[in-house]
């Protein structure tokens, strides 16, 4: 690991004058994702600001009749929240579906939405790879590419974003909180949050530099049920393949986010308006477009067999 | 910054190395001039001597390094021990003595839980966490019904105990040992 130094920070306003202050400089708050990537050298900060002080560990309700979930909530407190529960269970259903318990009890809620892909070529530091070291190349493309994105990749990119966690909250239609180096706060929409890959996979969220997270905020309940399916090489503790968050209405309507076939949690609001038609119907829409190589080109029936099971599921209930 | 900082300011001032004070196993341990780089892990077993917790893949994969801190299970490896100032950490020394096991290392040994060895400590330290993770209402993957208490059964004991691996695949043998303390037969 290259050294760093380290401070810890009270309010916001010192964690972002601290970001401004040093240069290559970086919040740290679970850290199970950062120092991972810390002891390969693949993240090399030359500061870190430990935000574990700041007062945002709370879930709260919203005038609006939603819930703000403090960016320091960790992913089990998260899931375990009987607001949660019993409103948004998608979301608690996505969380116990990603991970350990260990890392759960340690990994907070800004930080699952900035954890980084676990692309192969991304984490083998002899590797060309555009999002480690840009303008490299891309050793993903032309290599084992059986779990990389197969929806809004680029000739630069085709590494997947891995949270289960915002999957569920694209489809809840969640925001996030920041507050910026000016002092500024700002929301910005779960889906303008992250980036297509495009010619520059470094850059994958919309956060400026120093801009530090403070909570993501979900809308009102939107009913209905929810149901989240993961599909992966092993029945726990492991990456997503695929996976289906969906929230299905009793008239059929609803949401559907998917996990595992792109540098972003993958929703099209367009292909929602087929729900009641069935599975086909919405794969169709969800993945126009679509571009496989022959070892993920399986992702696709199995996105569309995942959401035949997921909405035959929803029915029975 | 030409303004004189406070003293529990200077403390918190961005440094080469920190002092650190962690409650390990219900004793204050200072650790002093302490590289911010060292993980929790490497600060009980190099500094501390603390030989006890493991260090199998050193990335949050293997579950080897688990320790409850403030009583919640986590990888030591994938912590900084400058980050757990004042924290309570448990390690498998804080759990029991050869004289005097705690159940779940008793457990262990009656049920023949382990061949290596090198994994127990955190499988313990993880299985008496799992626990009280299920005792407190804390739903898992399997839970069927996310509004109802979660059970002791054996599919969730399983789920819970996916985050420490176990080379030699005494997997079911941990099982019957976790299983037992819960007061459940598998």
């Amino acid at each position: 690991m290259k050294s760093f130094t380290y401070e810890r920070v009270r309010s916001p306003a010192e964690a972002v004058a601290a970001a401004t202050r040093v240069e290559g400089a970086k919040f740290i708050a679970g850290g199970t994702n950062l120092l991972d990537l810390m002891k390969l050298e693949i993240e090399a900060p030359s500061h870190l600001i430990d935000v574990n002080g700041l007062a945002f560990d709370k879930i709260e309700e919203t005038q609006e009749g939603g819930l703000r979930v403090g960016a320091l909530v960790r992913n089990t407190d998260l899931a375990a929240d009987v607001r949660v529960r019993r409103d948004y269970s998608l979301l608690s259903r996505a969380l116990v579906a990603g991970a350990s318990g260990q890392l759960r009890n340690k990994a907070t809620t800004a930080g699952n939405l900035l954890q980084r892909t676990r692309c192969p070529y991304f984490y083998d530091t002899d590797q060309p790879c555009n999002k480690r070291r840009p303008g490299s190349g891309c050793a993903a493309i032309g290599g084992f590419s059986r779990n990389h994105a197969i929806m809004g990749t680029s000739d630069a990119c085709i590494a997947t974003h891995p949270s289960d966690m915002a999957v569920a909250m694209r489809a809840l239609d969640a925001t996030v909180e920041t507050v910026r180096t000016d002092g500024s706060a700002r929301s910005i929409p779960l889906g303008e949050f992250y980036r297509l890959p495009g010619e520059t996979p470094n850059v994958e969220t919309a956060l400026a530099p120093g801009e530090l997270i403070t909570a993501v905020t979900l809308p009102k309940p939107f009913g209905g049920t929810h149901i989240y399916r993961k599909v992966r090489d092993r029945a726990s503790y492991a990456f997503a393949l695929i996976s289906v968050g969906a929230v299905v209405r009793r008239d059929g309507t609803g949401r559907v986010a998917l996990g595992g076939v792109a540098h972003k949690p993958w929703r099209v609001e367009a292909a929602e308006a087929e729900m009641p038609r069935g599975a086909r119907a919405v794969a169709a829409k969800l993945l126009a477009g679509a571009k496989t190589t022959d070892e993920n080109a399986f992702k696709l029936p199995l996105i569309e067999r995942t959401l035949d099971a997921v909405l035959t599921d929803a029915r029975g209930r | 910054m030409s303004e004189p900082l406070s003293a529990e300011a200077a403390q918190d001032a961005p440094s080469g190395t920190s002092d650190v004070v962690l409650r390990v196993n219900g004793a204050e341990r200072r650790l002093a001039a302490l590289d911010p780089r060292t993980t929790l892990l490497d600060a009980l077993r190099e500094h501390l001597h603390l030989t006890g917790t493991k260090k199998g893949c050193d990335h949050g994969q293997c579950g080897a390094c688990t320790v409850i801190v403030n009583g919640r299970r986590i990888n030591s490896c994938l912590t900084l021990a400058v980050m757990h100032e004042s924290d309570s950490i448990t390690t498998i020394e804080g759990l029991g003595t050869p004289e005097n096991l705690h159940p779940m290392q008793a457990a262990f040994v009656k049920y023949d839980g382990f061949q290596c060895g090198y994994c127990t400590p955190g499988q313990i330290c993880s299985a008496v966490a799992v626990l009280d993770e299920i005792k407190t209402g804390i739903p898992s993957h399997v839970s069927r019904d996310l509004m109802a208490a979660p059970e002791f059964t054996e599919i969730e004991l399983r789920e819970r105990m996916s985050g420490n691996i176990c080379r030699c695949a005494a997997y079911s043998n941990i099982m019957e040992a976790v299983a037992e303390v819960a007061g459940r037969k598998v």
